[in-house]
Formats: C-alpha cells, sequence, structure tokens
C-alpha cells in the first residue's frame, strides 16, 4: 500500500469552490490556497476597498480555551490585557517567547458557553501546530484547549460588507469594530467578529465544515462581493500597514520593536508578569534600539523582503520586511526595519535594487486610513 | 504571426530584417498576474542570448526576462514606464519590451515556432 507523504497539501472545506470560480490555487502554510481568480489581485484589492471581498481563512488555527479562569491563564502566555475582556470582546495580542520575541500574533475573543466563560482564539496557519501545542503544555494544569478543526473560516471585508451580511442577520450591525456574537447565518450556527485584516470595516465568520461552502456561496450571489485570493489580502493588509508574522514579526522580533506596544496591557506593565517582561519593559522604558517602520520608495518599482535599507549616508541601517505595490496608492509600498535613530517620519532612506539604490522616504503607518466601524 | 518565435523561458522575438522585436508570451503575463513595473534595458546595451533583458514586477514578486537572442538594444518600449499593464492586455502587441539588432540570426534556430511553443506551454499545466 502506498503511504500517504507526510508533507501532504491540505485543502480546506471551499476547495472545490475556489477550482470552480476559477482560483489559481498555490501551496500555503501546508495548504492549497487561492492566491487570484481570474479578476487578479489589483481588481480584488480594489473591489475590497470599494464594495466587499470574501476570503477564505480556513487555514488558520482555530481553538476555544476553557477553565476555570481562562483569560487569567492565558494572560501568563501573552502580554495583553484578557482578564479585563468583557463577554464579546475581541483583543489581537501576542504569544511571547522567554525573550520577549513574537511566536505569533492572534485574535483573542472572550464568549459564554451556557453562561460560563471561554477564550475563541484564531492563529496564523503557518504557527497554528506549535502554538496549540505550546498553549496546551503550558497550560496543561489549568485549561484545557479544543482545537477547531471542524470549523471553516470566512472574512468578508469592505464598505459593503455590513449590508450585505445583515440580509442574512440584520444583528450584524449591533456590532462595533473588534466585538463577536452569535448568529445564525443562512440556517447555519455561526459566531461573527467584527474584524478582519485589510484596513476595512468587515467581518471573520467561523462556521461548521460542512456549511461554509453554501454560505460563500450565498455571499458571493450579492452584486459587489468578489472572492480574493491571497496576493490581494497581503497588499490590503500593507497598505493597512498590519504585521504578516513570519515576516514582519517573528521570534527575534519584540513587540516593542515592531511598533505594537499598545498591544502591552496598562496592567500588564504594573504586573510584569508575562514570558520576556523584564526585555520588554526595558525597550519599552528605554526605547528599542530598532523601529519597524512605514516606506514609500521613489518611483514605481517595488522594493522586496530582504532588501537592504541604508541612510543618506550610505550606511546599512536596516531590511524591508514586506513591499509591494499598493494598489489604492497606486505606487510600491514596504515595510521595514530601521535604526531607532531613522525612524521618524519624513526621514530619507535608500533602499538597494538590483544593484542601484532606490530612494525612498520612512512614512507613517497606515498607508490607507482604516475604515474600521468603531464604538461612538 | 508566422515569424514569431519562443523561448523556453516564454520570451518571444519577432523579426523583421535585421531587428528582433522581444516581449514575454501571453502564457506569462498570465501567470505573473497584474505587472505593476518593467525595469527595461539601457539602449545600446549589449545582450548575448539568455542574458538579464529586463524584469518584470506584478503585485506579487520579480521576474527576470531573458533575452531569447543576442544583440545590441535599440529602442525600448517608453510606453510601459506609463503603463505597466500593457504587458498583461497586450502581451504580444504594445507590451513590447525592446528592439534588438540581431548579432546572429542562428540564434532563431534555438527557439520554438508557434505551434511548438503551444504544445510546449500545454505540457506545463
Amino acid at each position: 500500500m502506498a503511504s500517504v507523504p507526510e508533507t501532504e497539501i491540505r485543502r480546506t472545506p471551499l476547495y472545490d469552490v475556489h477550482v470552480s470560480l476559477g482560483a489559481r490555487m498555490v501551496p500555503f502554510a501546508g495548504y492549497a490556497m487561492p492566491v487570484q481568480y481570474p479578476a487578479g489581485i489589483i481588481a480584488e484589492h480594489n473591489a475590497t476597498r470599494s464594495a466587499a471581498g470574501l476570503f477564505d481563512v480556513s487555514h488558520m488555527g482555530q481553538a476555544i480555551l476553557r477553565g476555570d479562569d481562562p483569560a487569567a491563564s492565558f494572560e501568563r502566555l501573552v502580554p495583553g490585557d484578557i482578564t479585563g475582556l468583557t463577554t464579546g470582546r475581541m483583543r489581537y495580542t501576542l504569544l511571547l517567547n522567554d525573550a520577549g520575541g513574537i511566536r505569533d500574533d492572534l485574535m483573542v475573543t472572550r464568549i459564554e458557553e451556557g453562561g460560563v466563560p471561554a477564550l475563541f482564539l484564531v492563529v496564523n496557519a503557518g504557527c497554528k501546530d506549535a502554538d496549540f501545542a505550546h498553549i496546551a503544555a503550558l497550560l496543561a494544569d489549568e485549561a484545557e484547549l479544543q482545537i477547531l478543526n471542524d470549523s471553516a473560516l470566512l472574512a468578508l471585508q469592505g464598505p459593503m460588507a455590513e449590508a450585505v451580511l445583515a440580509t442574512l442577520a440584520p444583528e450584524c450591525r449591533d456590532l462595533v469594530f473588534m466585538q463577536g456574537a452569535e448568529m445564525t447565518l443562512d440556517g447555519a450556527a455561526a459566531y461573527v467578529t467584527r474584524s478582519g485584516y485589510t484596513g476595512e470595516d468587515g467581518f471573520e465568520i467561523s462556521v461548521a465544515n460542512e456549511a461554509v461552502a453554501g454560505l460563500a456561496q450565498t455571499l458571493l450571489a450579492h452584486d459587489g462581493v468578489e472572492p480574493v485570493g491571497l496576493g490581494a489580502r497581503d497588499s490590503l493588509r500593507l497598505e493597512a500597514g498590519l504585521c504578516l508574522y513570519g515576516h514582519d514579526i517573528d521570534e527575534t522580533t519584540s513587540p516593542i520593536e515592531a511598533g505594537l506596544a499598545w498591544a502591552v496591557g496598562k496592567r500588564r506593565r504594573e504586573s510584569a508578569d508575562f514570558p520576556g517582561a523584564e526585555t520588554i519593559l526595558q525597550q519599552l522604558n528605554e526605547g528599542p534600539t530598532r523601529k519597524r517602520v512605514g516606506i514609500r520608495p521613489d518611483g514605481r518599482a517595488p522594493v522586496r523582503e530582504g532588501a537592504v535599507i541604508r541612510d543618506a549616508e550610505d550606511a546599512e541601517i536596516g531590511i524591508v520586511t514586506s513591499g509591494g505595490f499598493g494598489p489604492t496608492l497606486g505606487g510600491p509600498v514596504a515595510m521595514g526595519y530601521v535604526n531607532a535613530a531613522c525612524a521618524a517620519s519624513g526621514t530619507a532612506l535608500k533602499i538597494e535594487l538590483r544593484g542601484r539604490s532606490v530612494p525612498a522616504t520612512v512614512a507613517d503607518l497606515p498607508f490607507v486610513p482604516a475604515n474600521y466601524k468603531r464604538a461612538r | 504571426m508566422a515569424n514569431r518565435k519562443y523561448s523556453q523561458d516564454h520570451e518571444w522575438v519577432e523579426v523583421e530584417g535585421e531587428t528582433g522585436m522581444i516581449g514575454i508570451s501571453d502564457y506569462a503575463q498570465e501567470q505573473l498576474g497584474d505587472v505593476v513595473f518593467v525595469e527595461l534595458p539601457d539602449v545600446g546595451k549589449m545582450l548575448d542570448r539568455g542574458d538579464e533583458a529586463a524584469v518584470v514586477e506584478s503585485v506579487k514578486a520579480a521576474a527576470e526576462v531573458y533575452a531569447p537572442v543576442g544583440g545590441e538594444v535599440i529602442e525600448v518600449n517608453d510606453a510601459l514606464n506609463g503603463d505597466p499593464s500593457l504587458v498583461n492586455t497586450d502581451a504580444f502587441g504594445d507590451g513590447w519590451f525592446a528592439k534588438l539588432r540581431l548579432t546572429d540570426p542562428a540564434d532563431l534556430d534555438e527557439l520554438m515556432d508557434e505551434a511548438a511553443y503551444k504544445t510546449y506551454c500545454e505540457g506545463l499545466d
């Protein structure tokens, strides 16, 4: 009998939908994922900014953490204020290593199951096996982690997202950015959060694997909702100034260097009881030696991850961690790390590109203003 | 186009007299996706067959374009600086890259004709 190769590529429950839509499928984090549909990355990007885009993010890891006090338990692994979350509130936080480096970034929502609080976690696809093993091992005595292998995840993003989802669940209008609630969509039980990875208003929808294809087709049947692949997901998040794990942040970058100090809760700074707290709080007080910044290269040529950044005197001061073309800006955009002395907005940089040097400028993040629906 | 010939790297050349016009094929532009920038060679540059002649940047990545034939660059398509998407919309026409004065017409013998290239591409999918 033939053995199944260990590296066999996995499919999300939407694989057949992607293929029927004409997607170009590529391997990503062990899954066959759509990088683009026939419309192309720029059209998909623009559809999300102007109307609505539907993304399959079922490759991401979903889990529920239960225990006597799951929020208090989880705070041992992250710097965010988790115990302060009320039911239906969501927070961006970071799994840290003992040196204060970032193991992963993730979304945490406090949910309630029959009156009992629990945490709903969504982590990056490429990190999920390691994340879940880490969480389960470190919290083995106090909490239980249930990995939701039977759930898919959709993201509906863009200024039309609310109007479209409201045709299935009018109560989605009551959510504001970083809130979640249970809803019934097209007859299927779903957990919906008002969140995303594009800088636009929108929702992420966790729903059973067997219901997701039908729900996706229902959403795509609306005028103005276009399927969007990983290519535009990347250009959208880059314009929104959002970090991509494994590129802009990793085990060697701290939250302070990454410009994510806001994810280190005020109470947590005082209690200093998260992994790497000593290093992180020192950087917070004294300032980090390098910082993540937005970069606008002059001209039209994109600069890519790995490109060396120099100052006006040609001294090497950093490296590009994400770079590409921003369709909304109509030009190249990048993010990278530079020496703290060169991190002020407006600082002139030079970036190496194919043996020459492209002038560039440090720019404020996000490049494109966020369009979230905030609480009034 | 009867006198258009193709390389295995999906570049094409159309020869008229001593001049060869080069570009990338429809198959190549489709694989690259939306082209956002093309770095063209300098006029006067001497290229051997297989030398890097240009770089095409799509939203996602950069790809090298190799000279399908050797020659001196005598003209480049400046229209691509203003509208790189011409490579997507008209790969064999307005999306051309450069014109070369051919060094050696025998270079053409190494390339595929239309029918052979079509078969070659079908074998890649």
